[in-house]
């Protein structure tokens, strides 16, 4: 019975809730149940909140006994990435330097998720500040893969992914900065969402690179991406870059979910899909065989400037992020180092015992990039890069509905393999991060195993703001595949 | 010793607050003089995940400033990251402009003596946020007030076409009036609304060469009289230096030096220009900023007739001295208020000294302006016209401005209680008159014999009316009963 509801999708949930059938109180305490018993093994959250998550279960109830309207998620529990402001608990970002920071205020997403009544369980582990593509650069604590606990779950949302492949929440929200949503669903076996630069508010994300950040959903269904789209997008006075909505409105993405878009045009792009493993590569050609025999078309296409997308992303991005982490001072708040003997050591100490090795080496190349005299050969060339990607989305956007390509070269790598190797590490976000540099929406979903029955990813990007039909194409090849069905072992 | 002819070289940076009700990137309230820390929200506090909003008042403010400085305003403009670590900074990093500043190459009318003026050139215009205050008053550690941080700051850079510290003192000033007159500052110097950057040298002719002395950049002024005399003693330091030493100007050789009231000297606060690297790189946060025609049509809705123009206007149209215009002028409404009781009637002298006079002391005893004293432009007009009829004295106006402003009563009605009207019935006064000279025959031979002493004598006789009638008689209307009586 508890396993039973354990693996509902969150809407089907939620209408049981709203219905009166199942008890908010109920579910919450399963999830709980559940996260006593396996995060010890998973290590997803960095904190949970019982004690509140319980409290508003029984409140919602209380409203659906009394016939109040509750909201979309009412009662559905979820977890938040610890990047996330919240004014309840901490908000580390996974960093020592951030260990006891306590928000003074809930970011845009935060509110939009308590309106819409969902429980928010608790926040998940990540990568430092959301640098890294394992979970392994948290400085709080290590996170595994539910599908092989030897296995990295992906980052740096590789906490919520975690979860949410666990069964430890229902859904979660994570931030994409070069595939921090993607590649961590595709390697957890869930569906992740990066939606288009300035669809969901930025207000309270504890920034990375400001240009490529963006909050998305990851869930077990694409229904449930779409149901959660429908509770945070939109435009927010507070965030400048999120966009107008009578520039680009914001609609039902339940809607037409289940509507197959019709004459579907795929573009692949062959020269740029050769680096992923070969299991990867047949995964993917099967996937696109599926939608084949729906009737898609499908096309080949050169991006030419995809081969720079890397060099571009880990200028702009570390630019922006020496920017953007040059707040954490120990002046104003956050850990401040106990022997400093002036400000410049209040500064240098706090900053050299707070961040850790990843965060350290980010910093330092993106404060390289942006020195006098480096300005033009990198900063600057990155941006001209970044629109000449930007420009191959656009030529290709003009020829087919969508572009679908691995979300990582492999599956899930063993813990430590790559931590020696930054580079290395970097590479395996050669197929996300074209989409942030040019602001388009991308979803990962389930669509295979290799040998080691590790889950394989489906990428799928779509045009600007083109959210509703990224879902529903990715909803064609979930209606007709059982991947997303499949649980892993310790479920 | 020193023979040599020289030339002084000003540029000047200037900030500028303005008087917008909220903060640049935020909705924090400007205010001043609260307590430490109590106008701030986690956006100005550079808390993580806060992102800025930009203040379209305050844009709307920096482009007419732009627009008054005669400055092309640019059709696109963003904002920059300029980073530097200090506590003053929450995020270390300030929102500025850097490579396209909303306003660019313009100049302002400078007045200087004897009514001349001199054009001076406007390098750029650009709005930034400010820092909060470091506060060194406890013990061993200092504080970190931050009311202040994210206060709409715009920057102002001229031309190095100022060629002495009076100059640079006339710009100032001009400035102060103008962004008042646009009504985009307080622009109070007590509460630092106008701080000072002045960059100096010299070019000296020596044996048919000319040498430049190095730049010094002099930090940080926030009144007149330290601008202009930080500006004279820099010169003077700067002719001693090159006469002392020949240093010329050179490669990294700009020195940034303070202002020491009590010694009244520059000090060297850096040698050497640091090799300072802001990192500036494009805000991404904020969208860049993009100039139709309407909205910079709207924005020139607010200009108004600028003060050195209205300026020079006044002394042209009402036949003013140079002083009295500028003094009119210094404020918006006291000009504009000038204007109403001159056209109510008011004969403009009479209507300025009323004004510059009483009005100004009445004005700074209730701290307000002149406009905002509470009298009418008629009432006001009719007190002149009574002046100029000689129906009261001069100094009887001002008696009676000062009643005006405390009751509001007209003129007249104030003269009549207060028994002000001038007496100018010249049967009533030739009694008067008859009686002092009866009074006085030492006097009145001192008057008929004509000599040295008859003006003198002719001033005490008039005194004595005066004192007889308590100064209500027409002085003008006595004189003239003496002089016929006497001669």
């Amino acid at each position: 019975m508890q396993d039973d509801l354990l693996n509902m999708d969150c809407r089907e949930l939620r209408d049981g809730i709203a219905a009166g059938r199942i008890k908010s109180i109920t579910v919450a305490e399963a999830v709980f149940e559940r996260i006593e018993q396996y995060e010890p093994i998973v290590g997803a959250y960095i904190t949970t909140f019982k004690e509140h998550a319980l409290a508003k279960a029984e409140e919602i109830d209380a409203q659906i006994t009394a016939g109040k309207q509750v909201g979309q998620l009412a009662g559905v529990p979820i977890a938040v990435k610890d990047v996330l402001c919240t004014t309840f608990g901490a908000t580390t970002c996974a960093s020592k330097i951030l260990e006891n920071f306590h928000a003074p205020y809930n970011a845009t997403v935060i509110e939009k998720l308590l309106s819409a009544d969902a429980v928010i369980v608790g926040k998940t582990n990540m990568d430092e500040f959301a640098m890294g593509s394992s979970t392994e650069n948290s400085g709080l604590k290590q996170t595994v893969n539910p599908w092989d606990t030897s296995r990295v779950p992906g980052g740096s949302s590789g906490g919520s992914t975690a979860a949410v492949a666990g069964r430890l929440c229902f859904a979660a929200l994570g931030s994409d900065t070069g595939g921090s949503i993607r590649q961590p669903a595709s390697f957890c076996g869930v569906v992740g969402l990066k939606p288009t630069y300035g669809r969901v508010s930025r207000f309270g994300l504890v920034a990375y690179g400001s240009s490529l950040d963006q909050i998305g959903p990851i869930t077990r269904t694409v229904a449930d991406s779409a149901l959660m789209m429908n509770v945070i997008a939109g435009h927010d006075p507070a965030d400048s870059t999120s966009v107008d909505e009578k520039q680009a409105p914001v609609c039902d993405y339940l809607e037409k979910l289940d509507e197959p878009v019709k004459q579907l045009k795929i573009a692949v792009v062959p020269q740029f899909n050769a680096g992923a493993e070969s299991q990867v590569q047949t995964a993917i050609a099967d996937a696109i065989d599926v939608y084949k025999n729906l009737g898609a078309e499908i096309i080949e296409i050169e991006m030419p400037h995809l081969d720079y997308a890397i060099a571009a992303y880990y200028i702009v991005a570390t630019a922006e992020a020496s920017s953007n982490l040059a707040r954490y001072d120990g002046v104003h708040y956050g850990h401040r180092s106990e022997n400093a003997e002036d400000y410049i050591e209040v500064y240098s100490k706090s900053r050299a015992e707070g961040f850790g090795k990843e965060v350290k080496r980010r910093i330092m190349l993106g404060t390289y990039a942006l020195s006098s005299g480096y300005y033009d050969a990198y900063y600057l060339k990155a941006l001209k890069v970044r629109s000449l990607i930007r420009s191959d989305f656009t030529k290709a956007f003009e020829n087919c509905d969508c572009i679908m390509m691995p979300v990582s070269p492999t599956t899930a790598f063993k813990i430590g393999e790559k931590t020696d190797d930054p580079l290395k590490m970097y590479l395996s976000d050669v197929y996300t991060i074209a989409a942030n540099l040019a602001g388009v929406p991308a979803v990962s979903i389930p669509c295979g195993f290799d040998e080691n029955n590790l889950p394989i990813g489906l990428q799928i990007l779509a045009p600007a703001f083109g959210e509703d039909r990224l879902l529903r194409i990715a909803r064609m090849y979930e209606a007709r595949t059982d991947w997303h069905k499949k649980k892993p072992a310790i479920v | 010793m020193s023979n040599f002819p020289y030339k002084v070289v000003v540029g000047l940076e200037i900030h500028v607050q303005l008087c917008t009700k909220t903060k640049m990137f935020c909705g924090c309230a400007v205010e001043f003089g609260q307590p430490p820390n109590s106008r701030v929200c986690p956006v100005c506090l550079g808390m993580p995940g806060v992102l800025p909003v930009m203040n379209k008042q305050a844009f709307e403010h920096s482009v007419l400033v732009a627009l008054a400085l005669n400055c092309k305003i640019a059709e696109f403009t963003k904002w920059d990251r300029k980073s530097y670590y200090y506590p003053d900074l929450p995020k270390n990093y300030q929102i500025s402009q850097y490579d396209l500043p909303l306003g660019a190459n313009g100049f302002i009318e400078i007045p200087l003596d004897g009514g001349r003026t001199k054009r001076i050139g406007i390098t750029r215009v650009h709005l930034e946020e400010d820092a909060g205050k470091n506060l060194h008053t406890a013990g061993n550690f200092s504080q970190v007030d931050l009311n202040r941080a994210g206060t709409p700051l715009l920057e102002i850079v001229t031309e190095p076409d100022m060629s002495s510290a009076a100059e640079v003192r006339a710009l100032a000033v001009e400035l102060q009036r103008m962004v008042r007159f646009l009504g985009v500052s307080v622009a109070d110097m007590q509460k630092g609304h106008m701080r000072f950057e002045p960059n100096i040298n010299l070019v000296i002719t020596k044996d048919g060469s000319e040498y430049k002395t190095p730049i010094a950049e002099i930090k940080n002024l926030n009144s007149f009289r330290a601008l202009e005399r930080s500006v004279a003693v820099e010169e003077q330091r700067q002719l001693d230096e090159f006469l002392e030493t020949g240093r010329v100007m050179g490669m990294g050789n700009k020195t940034t030096r303070g202002w020491d009231d009590a010694e009244q000297t520059t000090v060297l606060l850096r040698e050497k220009e640091e090799a300072h690297d802001y990192r500036y790189f494009p805000e991404p946060d904020l969208v860049p900023v993009e100039m139709n025609e309407r909205w910079l049509n709207d924005i020139k809705a607010g200009l108004c007739e600028l003060p050195i123009k209205k300026q020079m206007r006044y002394v042209n149209e009402y036949n003013l001295s140079d002083y009295d215009a500028g003094v009119l002028t210094a404020e918006r409404s006291t000009a504009e208020f000038f204007v109403q009781v001159v056209d109510a009637g008011g004969e403009p002298k009479r209507v300025c000294n009323l004004l510059t006079q009483a009005g100004l002391k009445l004005a700074n005893e209730k701290v307000c302006s002149v406009a905002e004293l509470g009298i009418t432009a008629g009432n006001l007009a009719e007190l002149a016209k009574m002046i100029e009829a000689g129906t009261v004295s001069a100094s009887a106006g001002n008696t009676i401005m000062q009643e005006m402003v405390k009751s509001g009563a007209a003129p007249e009605t104030i003269a009549e209680e207060l028994n002000l009207m001038q007496k100018s019935d010249t049967g009533e006064l030739e009694t008067i008159v008859d009686e002092i000279i009866a009074a006085n025959p030492k006097a009145v031979d001192d008057v008929k014999s004509g000599g040295k002493k008859c003006k003198k004598a002719h001033g005490f006789l008039l005194g004595q009316v005066m004192q007889k009638t308590k100064g209500q008689a027409n002085p003008q209307i006595v004189s003239q009963i003496l002089a016929e009586k006497l001669n």
